[in-house]
């Protein structure tokens, strides 16, 4: 799971996985090619979850270079911007995750401060 | 481009324009929006900025063979297809033959957190794709500003909206952005400065609870544009402008005459009536006749078998043909015949824009010869003056430059119509007839009379207008020392003239009467004179007689006493001859 980067899935593995355990994070980094934004956002994302969802999560990398069709299904326009698909409701965090706390309170695993 | 190409054909140095297929807009920009670049059109909520930017597109894609892609940040492609629905615009369908895209690119502020470093590749990215899809030529950004609303970093937005406009302009589309008007600046978010191309401002003013939408170019960079504020209105057939020059002073003068349908009043105009293709104004205070001698002029003009588009703003049909009946005019065959179409409504209904857009649209449905409005002044009521004004001098230009004899009247307020009247239409007018009230020996009558008529020789008289029960009537009015006469006044004027001329005639007789009595008293004296002398005369003679009588007998007397007394005849005779002689000689000198 750590290596999702790479590793393709099909979307009846994604679906079974959902299935079969509902506690899992389905996470998505919208990106625009290797710039330094977003791989830093891949890597801050990364160290972020070993850290607070180990084990339970999944992160999957789109790029939109590559599949440009795919900006208008989750309304992207900031890059990078992922997107917490699971557990509902739909998240998004743009920037390049530099800042732990704001990510983790735009993931929901930190409760916003006052 | 090619078509780019033809309409700059006169202007080969201007910038290539992308035709908009909007009514009017393309006069006033010269031949369209700077092609291959943003143009920018800002204004308040509601004035018809999206409809601008989707006109554009759906034009040409449907027009001009150029697809596009509309970029929706506030409403979903299902919600403007409804929209425009109304406009004969059929989203779906273009969607369908890919020769338009709707994307709608919605930002939902609770959903997201910023944190670190991002741009808005994925914006470009999604347009890209869009424009890729169909080969869109152009592109519309509707409303761009909200994504302030939706993301924090105005730093980043600011210098990414920069790097969209360079990236529209280097990918060679024709592309509208939308941005709200700001306080005191052209858009919230100072956009302007970014696209300096093209800035178009619309305005919604309500003055007097009617709306009137606005249209002004700002900026147009390498082009002559109008830079006046030119009304547009939102109808059935999508945006149009109204730009006042468009129709210029170019029409053609006819020199055929019409008439006016009343006798007397084409003899006032020089004999022969109106020029086709002119424009009468009838104005007069309430009352004075307007309406019945544009039923007149209706009635005419159905007559010779034209057309005749009527717009009562006053009354409705049925009400006017009634009325018009009253005066033996009958109007109904010509409507049922379709030769006269009326079209009535409530000046207040909509405002000036949509008035004009009317009638231009019956105009052009029913192509008229003679068009007639009843009554101008109504229109003051659906805008300010200065705005009846205009789109008054726009309407009559608009006939002008169709060739339709307009008939126009207006009702004015006091004693002089003159002042009160369209001072700024009556430069366009040209034969202006006025009827007015002339107020005289506790009755009112209607006088007439043409303050100008361009181009013939008309009548400076008054004349009073009669409504018969045989239509309108013009008759001479007496003018005395008094002033003018109409009505019964007229009539008494009259009789006391006709008795006068009696009185004057009665005299003259009189005294010829009196010269003749004279000479017949004078004759009569000398008469008297005459006969007196005569008895006198005779007396005289008679005297003269007697005396010579009794000479002769005292002669002979003495003669018998002589020869009684045997005298000596020799002594007594001479003295008898000296006594005959004296007595001749005294005869001689009493009668002479």
């Amino acid at each position: 799971m750590k290596e999702g980067q790479d590793e393709p899935k099909t979307l009846a593995e994604i679906a079974a996985t959902e299935q079969a355990n509902s506690d899992v994070w389905d996470l998505r980094l919208y990106v625009a090619g290797r710039t330094p934004k977003s791989v830093a956002a891949f890597e801050n994302l990364q160290r972020l979850c070993e850290e607070h969802l180990a084990g339970k999560y999944r992160i999957e990398v789109v790029d939109l270079m590559v599949h440009p069709q795919l900006a208008r299904g989750d309304q992207i326009v900031a890059i990078p911007t992922l997107v917490r698909k699971l557990p509902e409701p739909i998240r998004k965090v743009i920037g390049d995750l530099s800042n732990v706390e704001r990510t983790l309170v735009g993931l929901q695993l930190r409760p916003a401060k006052p | 481009m090619a078509r780019a190409g033809r309409v700059e054909n006169t202007a080969a140095t201007q910038l290539p324009k992308a035709p908009t297929g909007v009514g009017g807009l393309d006069e006033i920009t010269g031949g369209g929006l700077p092609r291959g670049r943003p143009t920018l059109v800002c204004g308040s909520a509601g004035c018809g900025k999206t409809l601008l930017a989707m006109e554009f597109l759906v034009r040409g894609a449907m027009q001009f063979g150029e697809p596009g892609v509309f970029m929706a940040f506030e409403e979903t492609s299902e919600e403007l297809g409804q929209n425009v629905r109304s406009l004969g615009f059929d989203l779906e369908e273009l969607a369908r033959a890919n020769k338009l895209l709707v994307d709608h690119v919605h930002i939902e502020r609770s959903e997201i957190e910023e944190t670190g470093e991002y741009d808005l590749e994925g914006l470009f990215i999604r347009l890209g794709h869009a424009i890729d899809s169909i080969g869109a030529k152009r592109v519309a950004l509707d409303t761009l500003e909200t994504l302030f609303g939706g993301l924090d970093n105005a730093a980043v937005l600011r210098s990414e909206l920069r790097r969209l406009f360079r990236w529209l302009k280097d990918r060679e589309v024709t592309a509208v952005i939308t941005a709200e008007r700001g306080d005191g600046t052209l858009t919230r978010q100072g956009l302007e400065e970014y696209v300096s191309d093209c800035v178009i401002v619309l305005d919604h003013r309500v003055v007097d609870q009617l709306s009137t939408r606005r249209l002004r170019i700002v900026k147009y960079r390498g082009t002559t544009h109008g830079t006046n504020e030119y009304p547009f209105l939102i109808d059935e057939q999508g945006i149009s402008v109204l730009p006042i020059t468009s129709a210029g002073l170019k029409h053609e003068a006819s020199r055929e005459r019409i008439s006016t349908g009343v006798e007397r009043l084409d003899a006032m105009l020089g004999g022969e009536g109106v020029y086709r293709g002119s424009s009468v104004l009838v104005s007069g205070t309430a009352g004075t006749g307007k309406t019945s001698l544009a039923s007149h002029f209706a009635d005419a003009a159905c007559r010779r078998g034209e057309r005749c588009l009527y717009l009562a703003y006053e009354e409705s049909q049925h009400q006017l043909a009634r009325n018009m009946r009253s005066i033996g005019l009958d109007l109904t065959p010509w409507i049922e015949r379709g030769l006269l179409h009326f079209h009535a409504s409530r000046p207040t209904a909509h405002g000036l824009e949509v008035h004009l857009a009317s009638i231009h649209k019956l105009v052009n449905e029913l192509d008229p010869q003679v068009v007639i409005v009843d009554p101008i002044t109504s229109f003051t009521g659906a805008g300010s003056p200065a705005e009846a004004e205009a789109m008054l001098m726009r309407l009559i230009d608009f006939l002008k430059g169709r060739g339709i004899t307009a008939m126009l009247t207006s009702l004015t307020h006091g004693d002089d119509p003159r002042e009160h009247s369209q001072v700024g239409i009556s430069s366009l007018i040209d034969t202006w007839i006025l009827l007015r009230d002339i107020e005289l020996g506790g009755e009112r009558n209607r006088g007439l009379y043409v303050l100008k008529s361009r181009g013939m020789a008309h009548s400076n008289q008054i004349r009073e207008f009669l409504l018969t029960a045989q239509g309108v009537e013009l008759r001479d009015v007496y003018i005395g020392p008094e002033g003018v006469l109409t009505g019964s006044m007229r009539v008494a004027q009259e009789a006391r003239e006709r008795a006068a001329a009696v009185g004057r005639r009665q005299e003259i007789e009189r005294r010829q009467r009196e010269v003749e009595r004279k000479r017949e008293a004078l004759e009569s004296q000398v008469a008297a004179m005459r006969a007196q002398f005569q008895a006198e005369e005779q007396e005289l003679l008679t005297m003269i007689d007697a005396e010579r009588s009794a000479d002769a007998e005292v002669l002979q007397q003495r003669a018998e006493m002589a020869r009684s007394r045997h005298a000596d005849e020799g002594t007594g005779a001479p003295r008898a001859a000296g006594a005959r002689t004296r007595g001749k000689a005294g005869a001689k000198g009493d009668h002479p």
